[in-house]
């Protein structure tokens, strides 16, 4: 079965149903060896324990990027080839990088009471998380506001890629500007500058959250698919009685 | 009694639907929180001094915001004739429709305001007032509220409109809310003195509200 197959929601259905069993046990297994490794891993000699709040706010911040990322390629895909999955992609991603990016201003925000002494801090590398964060609440709102899937599907890949301007802003926020987050330690020219002993668990974490990412993305495609598919029918049925 | 309450439950169950525009309030609460520090700096010290009223600014402009879809969308579908012309009294029915904009668009933004409030370095007594002060001032802003909406009902891009007549008649509740809010943490005025008037401001627009708006509906739908 070739992958371009999958574009018919039926086949993508019954490849989502037969998958998510195996992706969720694989993201298990990932949390349990990620878990495992975040325990062993060192306290860091400044911070202390408290660093292990990194391997919660890192993957939340990267998994944050990539569902815009995979949302702007599903854009591509509905203005552009007109892939009858796009625009179910797109919409099923947005809750999950809404959440994550969540996750990563949260966690950050308790990391930083401790060491910086604020909870918050105007610096750009916060303030284009916080953009990308209404970013998605405003595609979340926009796909709840217009009532016909695919016209909503239009307006949210435009917007979609206007706001992926944001991505590359994030990234190099902290070096275009003079801020109180760190600079790059992973994604960086040269080598990493963090410690094998921390980057190792990093590294684990983030793989495990983005199969929890990937999990979670299949099932809600089929969800959209399904949800509708009961649209259609109520249509139908209410067209019938007349 | 009943046909209220199924009013009440028709209303909060269209508010929370597609179109409906719930959770926009909140949402347009959080981007002009976002965009006040941007404008001033990043000074936290400032923006904590002026925070209460920045959050007191952002709620108003919400709510005035979401009173559009208060009368307007059921005049153009054609269902608030089938209202008015209901079995109950239109002051209570006004009245009701008010409530459910309320709890959908006015308490969302209370529950989000101490965790906005974060934003702008509040402390934990600062952002207990403010959210007082909120939970209080909101009622009154969407009563008087509903008073521009019932005037502009007829009108498709009334928006700005509306926006003309309700902020005039909304001061008072913004100056009180916002010295409560201030008087909690410093200055020489206790919290009780505004804030008293300031539940005197909601409970008198709880009154004059329904009434003035039902008296508008009247007007318009002739």
């Amino acid at each position: 079965m070739a992958l371009i197959d999958f574009a018919n929601p039926s086949q993508f259905l019954k490849f989502a149903t037969r998958a998510v069993p195996w992706f969720a046990g694989a993201t298990v297994l990932a949390f349990a060896f990620g878990l495992h490794q975040v325990v062993s891993a060192p306290d860091d000699y400044q911070q202390g324990a408290t660093v292990k709040i990194m391997y919660l706010h890192v993957p939340g911040a990267w998994l944050g990027m990539l569902g815009w990322a995979v949302m702007t390629l599903a854009a591509f895909g509905t203005l552009v080839w007109r892939h009858p999955l796009a625009d179910v992609a797109a919409k099923a991603a947005a809750p999950l990088g809404a959440a994550f990016t969540l996750m990563c201003l949260i966690t950050g925000s308790l990391w930083g009471r401790p060491m910086w002494g604020t909870y918050w801090v105007w610096d750009a590398r916060l303030t284009s998380v916080l953009i990308l964060f209404l970013l998605y609440l405003g595609v979340m709102a926009l796909w709840r506001t217009i009532d016909d899937p695919s016209r909503a599907a239009r307006a949210a890949a435009i917007l979609t890629l206007v706001g992926a301007v944001d991505l590359p802003i994030i990234k190099f926020s902290v070096d275009w500007w003079n801020t109180l987050h760190q600079p790059a330690s992973v994604l960086r020219l040269g080598a990493p500058t963090i410690h094998p002993a921390i980057l190792l668990p990093l590294l684990v974490m983030a793989g495990a959250f983005t199969l929890l990412f990937v999990t979670l993305q299949i099932a809600a495609m089929r969800n959209e698919i399904l949800r509708r598919r009961v649209r259609t029918l109520r249509l139908l049925q209410a067209s019938a009685v007349s | 009694m009943s046909a209220l309450a199924s009013l009440l439950m028709r209303d909060l169950r269209v508010a929370v639907r597609v179109g409906g525009g719930a959770l926009m309030g909140v949402l347009f609460f959080l981007v002009v929180v976002t965009l006040t520090p941007l404008a001033l700096g990043p000074d936290l010290a400032l923006l904590r001094r002026i925070g209460p009223a920045i959050l007191w600014l952002a709620a108003l402009l919400a709510s005035l915001l979401a009173l559009d879809r208060l009368f307007t969308a059921d005049y153009e579908d054609g269902s608030l004739d089938l209202i008015v012309t209901g079995p109950a009294p239109l002051e209570l029915v006004v009245a009701v429709k008010g409530l459910a904009h309320w709890l959908t668009t006015g308490l969302p933004l209370i529950v989000a305001a101490p965790l906005i409030g974060l934003f702008l370095d509040l402390d934990a007594a600062t952002a207990a007032a403010l959210t007082l002060t909120l939970l209080v001032g909101t009622p009154g802003l969407t009563f008087i509220g509903l008073i521009g909406a019932a005037i502009a009902v007829t009108l498709r891009r009334g928006g700005l409109l509306l926006a003309v007549l309700v902020l005039p008649l909304t001061v008072p509740v913004l100056i009180f809310g916002v010295a409560a809010a201030n008087a909690a943490v410093s200055g020489p005025l206790p919290f009780g003195t505004p804030f008293t008037v300031l539940c005197a401001l909601t409970l008198a627009s709880m009154v004059i509200g329904p009434f003035a708006g039902a008296a508008a509906l009247r007007q318009e739908m002739e």
